[in-house]
C-alpha cells in the first residue's frame, strides 16, 4: 500500500494486510484470505473494498471481482449482522433441514437471501457445511449449531437478538 | 501463464527432435512441442476451441482429447508435450463420442439461433457440431437465457452464446496487454466480464471479436448486416497508419457498386498476423460517408463550386494548367502529393509534374524525415529492419514515440516478441509509455535530449547504456524526434557499431512510399538528386534545378509567383495551418475524397477513389511493400492514377510516355527521348521481357508503372527478397533503402520546419479520420468511460 493513501479498513486489519501481502512469493496469493478478512470486517465486498484490495495486490479490480465472484461465501451485497446459513444438502435434508429453514422464514419473516428490516438477521440456504453426522446443521457467522429441530429456532434467534442488545449496550 | 508458454517455446527451440506415432504415421518434432502443434504441422487436424497458437494454455474446452498409448484416460493434445516413442490416436469412435459429449454440454445453454447469429457460417462450434453430430441432446431442461450486453460502440456480448474458451480474455490481456476482460462467477453461471462492470475501458481493438470462435462477441459495425457467405472477402492494406496491416474487407454488391460491410483480419496471412487495431477494423466507413465527393466540381463564374461532368472538369483543369505552363513556365506550377495514394500514383504524379508540367515544384506533407534517413543509409544496404524482423529480433532499442497509440502493429510485434521469444526491449523516452511494461530497461530522456543519445550510449556510464552496448545485434526504432542531421548522427553511430539495424517511423499508410517515389522538390524517385548528372535521363524535359518545398510554394503563391497549385490527396491548409489567402490568385486543382479545407478553395475538384477502391502497391514505415487490392466500388469516383492519366491526355500528352501500356508499347516508349539510349530498342520492353513480365493493356492499369518503378528505383529492383510473385500473392516484400546512391545533402531545402508529424492516436487519422464515424464514436466512448473512472476515484 502506497503511503499517504488512506485505508478503509481498521488499523488492525490494515496492519494485518500489510504483513499478508509480503507473505507469499506472489502477491496475489494473499487475495482470498484478504477477501475473507475484509468481508468479516466490512460485512460485504463493496466497491471500495475491492478497489483497496486490488491496489494493495497490484491487481486490476476486474481480477479481484473475477476471483471473488467464483466463491459463494463472498458477498457483494450487505448481509444481516448475523447471517444464518441453513444446510439443505442430502444428510441435513433427510433429517428435516427444510422444516428448520421454513421455521426460520416464519420466525424472521424473510425468505432465503433476505435480510430483516432491522439489519440484524439474514437467511441463506447453503450447500454442505461439513457437519453431516449432526444434521440438520446451521452456521451463524462462524458459529455452528447442529442437530437442530424446528423448535430450537426461536431460541437460537432469541439468543442472537439478546447478544446484539448486550453488545449494543456496551 | 505467459511464462508457462515461454518455457514451452524455449524448450522448443533447444530440444532435440523426437519421433512419435500419430494415427499410425511416424512424426518428428522437437521434444516438448505441443502435440496439437506437431499434428497441425503434419496436416492432422485436432479440433480445439480454447487452444490458440501464441497464447497461454487454457485446457478448458476438452475438444482436443486424444488417446495416448498406455495412459488410462484421454489426454488433451493442447497440453501434451511430445516425447520419444509415444503413440497417439486422434480419431476413433471413443474420441468422437468424447467430443460429441463436450459439444452436447456446450450446447446445454447455447441458443440455437444460428440463422440470425453473425457467426453463422463461420462458427467453430457450428462446424464441430456438424462434424461430431451432437444434433440431439439428452438435456430437456430449458436453456438459461440472459440478455445481450453492449460494452462499447464496437463490442457486444451475447452471454448464452459464449462457450467460455477464454480466448478473448487472453488475447486482450496477454496479446494486447490491456487486461480488460475477465471471467465472473463459476461453472454454468460463468460469463465474460468487462473491466467496468458493463462497459469496456480499453483500446477498442476488436481483437476479442475476431478471436471468438462463436458469435458471443459481435462487432457493432457489422452485426446483423449480412451473412458471411454473402460477402466477397478482399485482403488489402489498411489506409490509416504507417504500419500497413493487412485488412480483409467484406464486400457486398450494392445498388451503387460494391460496399464494404466489414473489416477484419480474416486470413491472418499478413504482416500483422493476428493483430488488427480499431482503425483497420472499424475505420472503413469513410467510403460511404454522406459528404463523400462523387462528382467533379468546377468553380463557376459566380465563384461557387458546382457539379460538372468528368470531361468538362478535366478539360478546364488541363486547359488552364497547359496555359500557365506555356505562358509562365513550369516553375509557376506547384504540385502536392499524398501520404495515402499508392506508389504507382505517387510515381506517376512526380513524373507528370516533372515531364508534363516541367517543374520540380513537388512535395508532400512530410511526417518524418525519410530523405535524411535515406541519405544517412546510402551505400549501406541491409541496414533497415522489416516489421517481421522486429517481431523476432533478440534485442530492440525504442527511442521516443508512443507505438501503442501511433503504431499499434509495431507495439504488438514488440510485445509479442518479448512475450514469446523473450526479446530484450530497451526504451529511451522523455515520457512514460505503455510499452515500458515490456521493457528490460528504460531510460528517461530530458525533453530535447534525444540528439545526445548516441553519445550517452557510447559513454557506457549507466546500466542502461551498458546493457544496450552489450547486445550482439540490435534493432533501433526511432521517429520524427530525429530529423535532418540528428538522423545522420544516430545512423552513423549505428553503422559504426556494425550490429545495428534501423526502423524509422512515419505517419500514414504510404508516407514512406511518397518519399521513396520522389515527391520532393530536390529528389527523384529512389532519393536520386534532381541535380545529379544523367539522373533519370529517359525523362523528357526534366528540369535539373530543384523546385520549391510545400511552404515555399505557399510563399510563392502569396507573392503571385505561383500560377497553379495541383493538390492530390492532401489537405495542407488545415494540416499545416497555412493561410488560405495565399492562394487567392492561384488556380487550385484538388483531387480528394472529401471537400477538405484545401479542396474548398479549389477551382476544380476531382473526386478520387480511396485506397480501398483501387489497386497498387504501398510501402509502410519499415519499407515493407504490399499490394493493395480494389475492394469497394463507388460510382463517380476515379482512382488518382486514372485521373492523372486522363488529365495528361486532356493536356495533349501522348500518355504512353507516362504509362507504358499495350503490347508492343514500343510505339509509345521508343526511347527517342532517352539521350544515350536514343534509337535503341525500347529499354522498358526489353526489361519486361527479361523479367518474364507482360506489358499492360490499359493506360489506367497502375501496375504498368510498377515495372518502371522496379526498373528505375534502386530500392525496388527485383531481387530475391523483392519478389513480384510473393508480392502479388499477398505478401509483404522488403524494399531496400541502402541501395540509393549517395548524394550531397542539400541543406537549404531541409530543416525541421518541413516535417509535421500528425501524432494520430488509436481513433484518429488526420483529415480522413474525421470522416470515420465508427472511430469518432469509439473515441467518444473512451472519453466518457475515462471521465466515469476519474469521477469514481
Amino acid at each position: 500500500m502506497k503511503p499517504g493513501v488512506a485505508s478503509i479498513f481498521s488499523p488492525t486489519l490494515a496492519a494485518r494486510f500489510d504483513v499478508l501481502v509480503e507473505k507469499y512469493p506472489v502477491k496475489r496469493s494473499a487475495l482470498i484470505p484478504m477477501l475473507l478478512y475484509a468481508q468479516d470486517e466490512a460485512g460485504y465486498l463493496s466497491e471500495a473494498v475491492i478497489a483497496e484490495i486490488a491496489r494493495r495486490l497490484s491487481l486490476t479490480e476486474l481480477e479481484v471481482r473475477n476471483v471473488a465472484s467464483y466463491y459463494s461465501m463472498l458477498r457483494f451485497k450487505p448481509a444481516g449482522r448475523y447471517n444464518i446459513q441453513v444446510c439443505t444438502n442430502i444428510c441435513c435434508m433427510l433429517k428435516g433441514a427444510y422444516d428448520v429453514l421454513d421455521r426460520f422464514r416464519e420466525e424472521l419473516h424473510i425468505d432465503p437471501n433476505g435480510t430483516t428490516p432491522d439489519g440484524l438477521f439474514s437467511l441463506e440456504e447453503v450447500e454442505c457445511i461439513g457437519a453431516c453426522c449432526w444434521g440438520p446443521a446451521i452456521q451463524v457467522n462462524y458459529d455452528f449449531h447442529d442437530e437442530i429441530k424446528p423448535d430450537h429456532v426461536p431460541g437460537i434467534v432469541g439468543g442472537y437478538r439478546g447478544k446484539a442488545q448486550a453488545e449494543g449496550k456496551k | 501463464m505467459t511464462t508457462r508458454l515461454g518455457i514451452l517455446r524455449d524448450s522448443e527451440q533447444k530440444m532435440p527432435d523426437v519421433t512419435f506415432t500419430v494415427d499410425g504415421k511416424k512424426l518428428t518434432a522437437p521434444a516438448g512441442t505441443l502435440l496439437i502443434d506437431a499434428c497441425r504441422k503434419a496436416g492432422i487436424e485436432i479440433p480445439a476451441f480454447c487452444y490458440y497458437p501464441g497464447l497461454s494454455l487454457q485446457a478448458a474446452c476438452r475438444m482436443c482429447v486424444v488417446r495416448q498409448e498406455k495412459v488410462p484416460k484421454l489426454q488433451t493434445a493442447c497440453t501434451t508435450m511430445v516425447a520419444e516413442g509415444q503413440s497417439f490416436i486422434t480419431e476413433s469412435e471413443e474420441i468422437a463420442a468424447a467430443r460429441k459429449g463436450t459439444i452436447e454440454l456446450l450446447l446445454g445453454n447455447h441458443p440455437l439461433d444460428c440463422p440470425v447469429c453473425d457467426a453463422g457460417g463461420e462458427c467453430e462450434l457450428q462446424d464441430m457440431n456438424f462434424k461430431y453430430g451432437a444434433g440431439e441432446s439428452l438435456y430437456t431442461e430449458a436453456k438459461r437465457h440472459r440478455d445481450e450486453q453492449q460494452w462499447s460502440p464496437a463490442v457486444f456480448y451475447d452471454r448464452p452464446r459464449c462457450i467460455l474458451c477464454y480466448r478473448c480474455t487472453r488475447i486482450c490481456g496477454e496479446g494486447m496487454d490491456v487486461w480488460a476482460l475477465g471471467i465472473e462467477n463459476r461453472n454454468a453461471s460463468s460469463v465474460i466480464a468487462p473491466n467496468l462492470g458493463n462497459r469496456l475501458d480499453c483500446e477498442q481493438c476488436g481483437m476479442c471479436i475476431d478471436i471468438c470462435p462463436v458469435g458471443a462477441l459481435t462487432s457493432g459495425a457489422y452485426r446483423y448486416k449480412t451473412r458471411p457467405w454473402e460477402m466477397n472477402h478482399v485482403s488489402t492494406v489498411c489506409t490509416h497508419c504507417g504500419d500497413g496491416c493487412k485488412v480483409t474487407l467484406g464486400i457486398r454488391t450494392s445498388t451503387e457498386g460494391a460496399e464494404i460491410i466489414r473489416g477484419d483480419n480474416r486470413d491472418k496471412s499478413g504482416i500483422n498476423n493476428d493483430f488488427l487495431c480499431a482503425k483497420g477494423r472499424f475505420g472503413f466507413d469513410f467510403v460511404d460517408h454522406p459528404d463523400r465527393l462523387t462528382k467533379p466540381l468546377v468553380r463557376n463564374s459566380a465563384g461557387t463550386l458546382e457539379p460538372a461532368t468528368w470531361e468538362h472538369a478535366l478539360r478546364i483543369a488541363a486547359t488552364k494548367l497547359k496555359e500557365i505552363r506555356d505562358t509562365r513556365s513550369g516553375a509557376a506550377i506547384g504540385v502536392i502529393g499524398s501520404n495515402r495514394t499508392t506508389n504507382e500514383e505517387n510515381y506517376l504524379l512526380q513524373k507528370f509534374a516533372r515531364t508534363v508540367l516541367g517543374t520540380n515544384n513537388i512535395d508532400h506533407e512530410r511526417t518524418t524525415d525519410y530523405a535524411a534517413f535515406a541519405r544517412a543509409l546510402a551505400g549501406h544496404p541491409g541496414k533497415t529492419a522489416t516489421l517481421r524482423e522486429i517481431g523476432r529480433a533478440p534485442a530492440i532499442l525504442l527511442i521516443g514515440g508512443d507505438p501503442t497509440n501511433e503504431h499499434p502493429l509495431l507495439a504488438w510485434q514488440i510485445r509479442t516478441n518479448v512475450r514469446l521469444n523473450r526479446a530484450r526491449l530497451y526504451i529511451a523516452n522523455s515520457k512514460p509509455i505503455k510499452l515500458d511494461r515490456q521493457a528490460k530497461a528504460t531510460q528517461e530522456i530530458p525533453a530535447g535530449g534525444y540528439k545526445n543519445l548516441a553519445e550517452f550510449l557510447d559513454s557506457g556510464q549507466s546500466d542502461f547504456s551498458k546493457a544496450v552496448l552489450a547486445e550482439e545485434s540490435l534493432i533501433v526504432i526511432f521517429g520524427e524526434e530525429f530529423r535532418s542531421a540528428a538522423v545522420d548522427e544516430l545512423v552513423a553511430w549505428g553503422l559504426k557499431r556494425g550490429n545495428i539495424r534501423f526502423a524509422y517511423l512515419g505517419d500514414h499508410s504510404n508516407s514512406r512510399g511518397a518519399a521513396d517515389m520522389g515527391l520532393f522538390p530536390d529528389l527523384l524517385p529512389g532519393y536520386v538528386p534532381v541535380t545529379a548528372p544523367g539522373a533519370f535521363a529517359e525523362y523528357p524535359n526534366l528540369p535539373s534545378t530543384h523546385g520549391r518545398t510545400l511552404p515555399q510554394m505557399f510563399e510563392a503563391a502569396a507573392n503571385g509567383e505561383l500560377g497553379a497549385l495541383f493538390v492530390v490527396g492532401a489537405n495542407p491548409i488545415s494540416r499545416l495551418e497555412l493561410d488560405p489567402e495565399a492562394l487567392r490568385d492561384t488556380l487550385v486543382i484538388v483531387q480528394d475524397l472529401f471537400l477538405t479545407e484545401t479542396a474548398a478553395l479549389a477551382d476544380v475538384v476531382l473526386p478520387a477513389a480511396s485506397l480501398y477502391e483501387k489497386s497498387g502497391t504501398v510501402t509502410n514505415s519499415f519499407g515493407d511493400v504490399q499490394l493493395a487490392r480494389k475492394a469497394a466500388d463507388r460510382p463517380g469516383v476515379r482512382p488518382d492514377f486514372e485521373i492523372l492519366v486522363r488529365l495528361a491526355g486532356a493536356m495533349g500528352v501522348d500518355v504512353k510516355t507516362l504509362v507504358p501500356f499495350a503490347h508492343g508499347s514500343v510505339t509509345g516508349d521508343l526511347g527517342q527521348s532517352r539521350g544515350a539510349q536514343a534509337g535503341e530498342a525500347d529499354r522498358h520492353s526489353v526489361w519486361l521481357e527479361a523479367n518474364g513480365l507482360e506489358p499492360k493493356l490499359s493506360p489506367f492499369d497502375s501496375l504498368a508503372l510498377l515495372d518502371e518503378i522496379q526498373r528505375l528505383v534502386p530500392g525496388y529492383a527485383p531481387s530475391e527478397s523483392f519478389d513480384r510473385f510473393s508480392l502479388f500473392a499477398g505478401n509483404d516484400v522488403p524494399s531496400e533503402l541502402g541501395n540509393s546512391p549517395g548524394f550531397v545533402p542539400i541543406s537549404t531545402l531541409r530543416g525541421p520546419d518541413l516535417i509535421a508529424p500528425n501524432h494520430d492516436g488509436l481513433f484518429t487519422s488526420a483529415t480522413l479520420g474525421r470522416y470515420c464515424r465508427g472511430l469518432t464514436e469509439l473515441e467518444q466512448h473512451q472519453e466518457t468511460v475515462k471521465e466515469a473512472v476519474a469521477a469514481a476515484d
